[in-house]
């Protein structure tokens, strides 16, 4: 299923010194292909929560040097079954890294082990509350197959930081998030939820 | 209607695949007639949200057995041109809902007779030989449990709340009841999964799927159906009267505009 360019245009997104992606740095002397890969990729932005980058998110989990003029492969594991933004995804990482002149790109899916939010970085997690999502709590063995809980422990507002929240849903926006309140506060959220 | 019908895999391999693929296509699409008209709105996302699960499940399974058949297939021929009888979902999910499908009622109870199903399912397919299956099952059983806590949840709220949800809820039971035996009955693909390692029996998930959903139902308040002599077959290829409608809606564009993109 090849979704038209241009059917999620780019909004202009107002970008927040608190969880602003860094700018791609200016390159290293010495630095590997590899390395600059990686630097590039800490600046492309999921479409979806623009606050994270798609290595914060843990989706890369190998670049390799083809050598001799081969580019870039690049693994990428999705995050749910159903991502409507896996293709876009794949193509910003492409354009990001052909822009920066490590071309050809071949982006490849691998499945198993199943993305987890517990390869989230820790520095994407403070981005993430900064930009109000409240984040992912560890998995642990949850991930394995208990049972989750009708309503999630831990969960502290992203705004004022208080933990007397509760779940209004547990499918929110996104396939990746979860719709909260806060009760004091008062301020509806998102929960990026750990699975 | 120009663009002719492939020809489906009919092997039992194939066969047992597009068992669990077909049950969350269909699944879906019944599933995402939601969309636009739940009860509250958090309802409606999250029904949508996790037909979209489905939908990429069912994705992912097509795919794969296209990539196996000879000549191969993709996942929009399986998806969208195949006969109906060369569909191969559980019966229970192509019922629509009573009152022109927007009774919230089958709804939640469809999803909890299906979704611990699904569930169990994808925890025994984690160990199948075939490695691209285990690592859909990987990513599938997680999600699945969302879909069963969710649903299990309305069920227990409705079925035990007032004397109108829960006559509603106990209708719905016994309606879609009848079409759970199916999902525990065994044929030769069963067999031959159980051989090669591919994945369980169905009749090996009866035991885990009675004590999951029986938990739910006691603490809903509701009685367990009798068990009654009608068997469903939806998932050798013969269906209800109710897939053809639906695949008439899904097919259409594929059908009429051959290869049609976006």
């Amino acid at each position: 299923m090849n979704l038209p360019a241009g059917l999620f245009p780019t909004l202009p997104v107002a970008t927040d010194a608190r969880w602003a992606l860094p700018v791609v740095p200016p390159r290293r002397a010495g630095e590997s292909r590899v390395e600059r890969a990686w630097a590039v990729l800490g600046s492309v932005a999921d479409p979806e929560v623009p606050a994270l980058s798609v290595v914060d998110l843990g989706l890369v989990r190998e670049v390799t040097d083809l050598g001799d003029g081969g580019g870039l492969a690049v693994v990428v594991t999705p995050t749910y079954s159903g991502c409507p933004a896996t293709e876009q995804i794949n193509e910003a990482i492409s354009r990001a890294l052909e822009d920066d002149g490590l071309g050809p790109v071949s982006v490849s899916l691998r499945r198993a082990p199943a993305w987890t939010t517990d390869w989230m970085s820790e520095v994407g997690r403070e981005r993430l509350r900064a930009y109000g999502i409240a984040p992912p709590g560890r998995c642990g063995d949850a991930a394995a197959g208990a049972p989750i809980h009708i309503v999630a422990r831990g969960v502290s507002c992203p705004r004022c930081g208080s933990a007397q929240t509760e779940r209004l849903s547990a499918f929110g926006s996104t396939a990746c998030k979860a719709m909260y309140r806060c009760l004091a506060c008062r301020e509806p959220f998102e929960h990026f939820k750990p699975i | 209607m120009s663009t002719p019908s492939i020809t489906s895999p009919q092997d039992a391999r194939s066969r047992y695949l597009l068992r669990v693929a077909d049950t969350c296509l269909i699944h879906a699409q019944r599933q995402s007639e939601w969309c636009g008209h739940g009860p509250i709105l958090e309802e409606d996302i999250a029904l949508t949200n996790m037909s979209l699960d489905l939908i990429g499940q069912a994705r992912a399974l097509l795919t794969h057995v296209g990539q196996g058949a000879t000549p191969p297939l993709d996942e929009d021929q399986l998806a969208f041109l195949r006969d109906e009888r060369d569909y191969l979902n559980m019966t229970l999910v192509e019922q629509p809902g009573r009152k022109g499908g927007r009774d919230f009622a089958d709804a939640v109870m469809r999803n909890l007779l299906i979704g611990a199903w699904l569930q169990l399912m994808w925890q025994r397919l984690q160990a199948s030989t075939d490695a691209e299956v285990a690592a859909i099952a990987g990513k599938a059983v997680k999600e699945a449990r969302y879909h069963v806590e969710h649903a299990a949840d309305w069920v227990v709220r409705l079925g035990d709340g007032t004397d109108e949800s829960a006559r509603r809820m106990r209708e719905a039971l016994d309606r879609l009841w009848p079409y759970t035996h199916e999902l525990f009955d065994d044929d030769d693909a069963d067999a031959a999964a159980v051989t090669s390692g591919l994945g369980p029996a169905r009749s090996a998930l009866q035991a885990d799927w009675q004590a999951t959903v029986k938990t739910t139902l006691a603490d809903a308040q509701l009685a367990l159906p009798k068990d009654t002599a009608f068997r469903s077959t939806g998932s050798r290829g013969v269906h209800s009267e109710n897939l053809g409608y639906m695949l008439a809606e899904m097919q259409h564009l594929q059908r009429a505009f051959p290869g049609g993109r976006w």
